[in-house]
């Protein structure tokens, strides 16, 4: 790995002037970070660490939602959002391992987008506002491709506000060797229609289906996705599922997602 | 070079690292403490697990320098205070929970995080805790027996496969 300068702000405000420097990047959890940079796939001149900004971590309950500060991990998600939040609660708590999840935080997940990962079905699937150093943007504006997202250089987010669904349930189907979804759908029944969010599928990241919210928001029921099919034309093909298994598979998924969501 | 300053196993330590220092080399290089094992170094076996304040981490995808201040147990705070094997190292000894041993410090450091928060853990919370922890050798059967052994449980029922 090459070497770099560690800062380690204590607020939003001066994380934002560290990251105006040349060459600057965030450091969250560490957790895809750091082996990316073991393969020298990143190589910042500058690590800003926002795991010291208090005002960044935790979980509490204020207008219209949940509200989750960016640099919270994985494991304080599963357990403090699970009052409220049951299945983002569940979500968090089936993230990579025990080890992973006690580093990891949403704002890394979210911002680094990985087509495989599990927040970036959440937050969307939510329909989830993502609040950043410099302004609020919609999870349907945020996810722009394979680890891609709205976020200028040097803007962060430090916050995620996520609307309670009436009903909701996230189901993963394990890639065992990675710990990441093979493929994963995420279901959110609101009073105004239904949600629904696929990861681990679609070529250009995380996405909705249309057409499976469009019956489920008719009849929801696991049973109302039945006659639908998904094309496997713009899927990911790999040596774990090929683009047809995964179409299939984001069916069987959402019917078993809103079974569990009840 | 930048000073950073912790608490290792009960002990103020402190040492000379650069940004990009993991926090396992830290320990193992710096501070000489090498019963912590770097088994993949991408962040996926488990053999570096340490903790760092109370919670199971993989120190070799941490910097030193972003846990400076903080209480880090390693598997070196694991025995007693007279030397003799601590409780969950004592049971992977008497259940035959290691073979080359290589994995079994990480083991050891996640199944003292899990029986912390979970003192009375089911087997398959075992292996569910387990999940981010490797071993080539064992099988895992007779880890997860020696864990639920530590936890004060009835093993012998559970029977070797
Ligand atoms: C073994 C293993 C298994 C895993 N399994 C899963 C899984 O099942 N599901 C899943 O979803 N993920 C999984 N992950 C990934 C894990 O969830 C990471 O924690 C997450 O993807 C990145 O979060 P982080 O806080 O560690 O970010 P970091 O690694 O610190 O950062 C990731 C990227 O985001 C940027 N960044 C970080 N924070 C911010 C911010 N607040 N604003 C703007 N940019 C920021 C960084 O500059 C970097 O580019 C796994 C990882 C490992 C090692
Ligand atoms: S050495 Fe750290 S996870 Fe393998
Ligand atoms: S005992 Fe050899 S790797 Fe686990």
């Amino acid at each position: 790995m090459h070497n770099f300068d560690f800062v380690k702000p204590a607020s939003i405000a001066d994380a934002v002037k560290a990251l105006s420097s040349d060459g600057a990047q965030a450091l969250s959890g560490g957790q895809t970070l750091l082996p990316t940079m073991k393969q020298r796939l990143a190589a910042p001149a500058v690590l800003v660490s926002l795991t010291g900004i208090a005002e960044m971590k935790g979980v509490c309950r204020g207008d219209g939602g949940l509200h989750v500060g960016a640099a919270t991990t994985h494991a304080t998600v599963a357990k403090e959002a699970a009052a409220h939040y049951p299945a983002l609660a569940a979500l968090a708590g089936g993230i990579g391992d025990p080890a992973v999840r006690n580093r990891g935080t949403i704002g890394g997940s979210i911002a680094n987008n990985d087509p495989a990962a599990c927040y970036p079905a959440g937050v969307l699937g939510s329909g989830a506002t993502v609040v950043t150093s410099k302004r609020k943007i919609a999870a349907d504006d945020f996810f722009q491709g394979l680890f891609s997202t709205a976020l200028d250089e040097g803007e962060i987010v430090t916050e995620v506000r996520f609307p309670i669904p009436e009903k909701a349930a996230y189901v993963k189907f394990q890639q065992p060797a990675s710990r990441f979804a093979l493929t994963g759908v995420f279901v959110a029944k609101f009073g105004t229609g239904v949600r629904v969010a696929v990861t681990g599928a679609g070529q250009g990241g995380v996405f909705r289906w249309t057409e499976a919210e469009a019956a489920l928001s008719r009849s929801f029921a696991p049973g109302a996705v039945d006659g639908l099919s998904l094309s496997g034309d713009d899927m990911i093909s790999d040596l774990h599922g090929s683009a047809a298994y995964r179409a299939n598979l984001v069916k069987v998924l959402t019917g078993r997602a809103v079974a569990a969501a009840g | 070079m930048t000073k950073v300053s912790m608490t290792v196993n009960g002990r103020a330590v402190s040492g000379e690292v650069e940004g990009r220092t993991l926090l396992s080399a830290f320990l193992r290089e710096g501070l000489g403490l090498t019963g912590t094992h770097v088994g993949c170094d991408t962040s996926q076996c488990g053999a570096c697990v340490v903790h760092v304040d109370g919670k199971a981490i993989k120190s070799c995808t941490v910097f030193a320098m972003d846990v400076a201040g903080a209480e880090v147990r390693t598997i070196e705070g694991m025995a007693n205070a007279d030397g003799s094997l601590g409780t969950i190292q004592q049971a992977f000894q008497d259940h035959h929970g290691l073979q080359c041993g290589f994995c079994t410090p990480g083991m050891v450091m996640s199944a003292a995080a899990l029986l912390a928060e979970n003192p009375k853990p089911s087997e398959a919370d075992v292996r569910h805790y387990l999940d981010g922890n490797i071993c080539r050798c064992t099988g895992y059967h007779n880890i997860v027996k020696a864990v639920l052994a530590a936890s004060g449980q009835d093993v012998s029922a559970v029977a070797a496969e």
